[in-house]
């Protein structure tokens, strides 16, 4: 079936679909909760959670699910996120990325170097959030720690949440904007084209093409 | 809350637009001469009694200080230090610990929800439990370590200064039952003057760095002390030296707040506009306009 041009090619199982779609899940209620704690022009969407007490409550749970969901996902796909020498080239030619000039980039694997970095800069963030969140988490764990560390994880943990949003935005974006991405997602195939024209060494590999 | 004029909110947390500012109330403050102080709890009774705060019967940790921290249901505390003095002599330093009512409140300041801690026209700051969320955070912005969170209900609690009673015109609980006159209040006007003799006093009685705790790093107290050693707090059980909001805490309610909510909604809008420019990745339009030679000739 790889090899029949008249298939449509699986880009992600059924397990790692499933996987991507808790962490998104989880990670839209912990970004609406957190987002409410964090501004009060925001505090309204605490009632999306039953009001404020309910929020601070229901948040640190939403974000243990995201990160145990979100380090099942990073071990499947860590490695096809490696940083390559060719890499380098297609950031370099960022405008030709933005301006849909594609055919002037250098090949691309499974992922290009704009996914690996928004990968990483989510492992990143995900990492300082859960080790900031603990810190922080109350009635259990902030009494534990020192009130200067308490300080330093509240703050650190809304800079990566920052950068964790604006990321996702970006990743959500790139999902609309490249047209039959989002059905490798949802459905788990892509067309022999969008490989072609997004994912070519990718392609290649796959079907010996 | 306030249908009272006394009890006017000027300032309110989690709220960006100014509070009402329009009428004139007097600051108030409480003044603890710690020179006078014989440690004898009272004002820890009054507070319970007053409040309806029966905090559980601890242990003893082998200090007088019982209960050994403040907490949700014990809003003050005595502190006690034997401080040695240089030549020898040994003090006994004893601070009444509680709420400090800084003018400028790092607890109002961290706090995310709306209305959950006010401060009064007067001065008082105050929080309201009914909007308390339980998230901590205003123990990580006090700079002097007061707030509790009780295990029960998740709401934090402080000193009100007794809001209530001053309200109506009286002092609070602890003023009205020190037994030797350590604690007294009024306007902070008066407070000021009032440790001004007591200074002046101490210092003739040999003394020579007495002073007025009134921090100005939180643009000053309306809980204020008198110390025979003002020129080192700290030896007060760790009263601090100084303090002032956390840098941290400022960072994350002051910059990143608006900043964070700005780089996410121009990260959206760009990609609108990006949408808007130049249109979609599509690879099977690129395939149809390859099969249609025609309609590749007009723009896309």
């Amino acid at each position: 079936m790889e090899h029949d041009p008249r298939f449509p090619i699986q880009r992600y199982t059924d397990s790692e679909r499933i996987n991507h779609w808790i962490v998104a899940i989880s990670f839209m209620l912990a970004a609406l909760s957190g987002l409410a704690l964090f501004h009060p022009a925001l505090f309204w969407l605490s009632n999306l959670f039953g009001g404020g007490p309910w929020t601070r409550i229901l948040h640190p749970f939403i974000g243990c699910v995201m990160a145990a969901a979100f380090l099942s996902m990073a071990l499947r796909f860590w490695h096809v996120n490696r940083l390559q020498a060719r890499d380098k080239q297609w950031l370099r030619q960022w405008r030709d990325v933005v301006g849909n000039r594609e055919d002037k980039l250098p090949e691309v694997g499974k992922y290009n170097a704009g996914q690996k970095l928004i990968f990483w800069l989510m492992v990143i963030c995900m990492v300082v959030l859960f080790v900031t969140g603990i810190l922080f988490w109350r009635p259990w764990f902030a009494d534990s720690f020192p009130i200067w560390v308490v300080r330093a994880a509240t703050v650190l943990h809304a800079a990566a949440a920052t950068f964790m949003i604006i990321g996702i935005i970006v990743h959500i974006y790139a999902a609309i904007w490249v047209k039959g991405s989002v059905r490798a997602m949802t459905r788990g195939t892509v067309s022999r084209r969008w490989a072609a024209k997004h994912h070519r060494a990718w392609l290649r590999e796959k079907t010996g093409q | 809350m306030s249908s009272l004029q006394s009890l006017d909110i000027t300032r309110r947390s989690a709220t960006t637009t100014p509070s009402p500012q329009v009428r004139n109330t007097v600051d108030v403050a409480k003044l603890i001469d710690v020179s006078k102080c014989i440690g004898c709890k009272a004002c820890q009774v009054a507070c319970s009694e007053w409040n309806d705060l029966r905090d559980e019967i601890g242990f003893n940790v082998g200090v007088y200080d019982n209960p050994a921290d403040l907490t949700a249901k014990s809003w003050t505390v005595m502190r006690f230090t034997e401080y040695v003095e240089q030549d020898g002599r040994l003090e006994w330093l004893i601070r009444k610990d509680g709420c400090m009512h800084c003018a400028d409140p790092g607890c109002l300041k961290a706090c995310p929800a709306p209305g959950a801690i006010v401060q009064y026209s007067n001065g008082i700051v105050d929080f309201v439990e009914e909007h308390c969320i339980g998230c901590g955070s205003c123990i990580t912005g006090c700079p002097f370590n007061i707030p509790r969170i009780d295990k029960k209900d998740n709401k934090a609690y402080k000193c009100t200064l007794c809001s209530d009673r001053v309200a109506v015109g009286l002092e609070p609980a602890c003023v009205k039952t020190c037994p030797t006159g350590a604690i007294t209040f009024g306007s902070k006007e008066d407070m000021h003057v009032h440790a001004a003799e007591r200074i002046v006093d101490l210092k003739e009685r040999g003394y020579k760095t007495a002073g007025l705790y009134d921090p100005p790093g939180v643009g000053g107290t309306h809980v204020m002390y008198v110390l025979k050693h003002a020129d080192k707090p700290e030896i007060y059980h760790g009263l601090p030296n100084d303090p002032s909001i956390s840098p941290l805490v400022s960072v994350w309610k002051g910059a990143l707040k608006p900043l964070a909510l700005l780089a996410m909604g121009f990260t959206a809008l760009f990609g609108f506009f990006h949408y808007v420019k130049v249109g979609p990745n599509d690879a099977d339009a690129d395939a149809a306009d390859e099969t249609h030679p025609d309609s590749s000739a007009g723009p896309r």
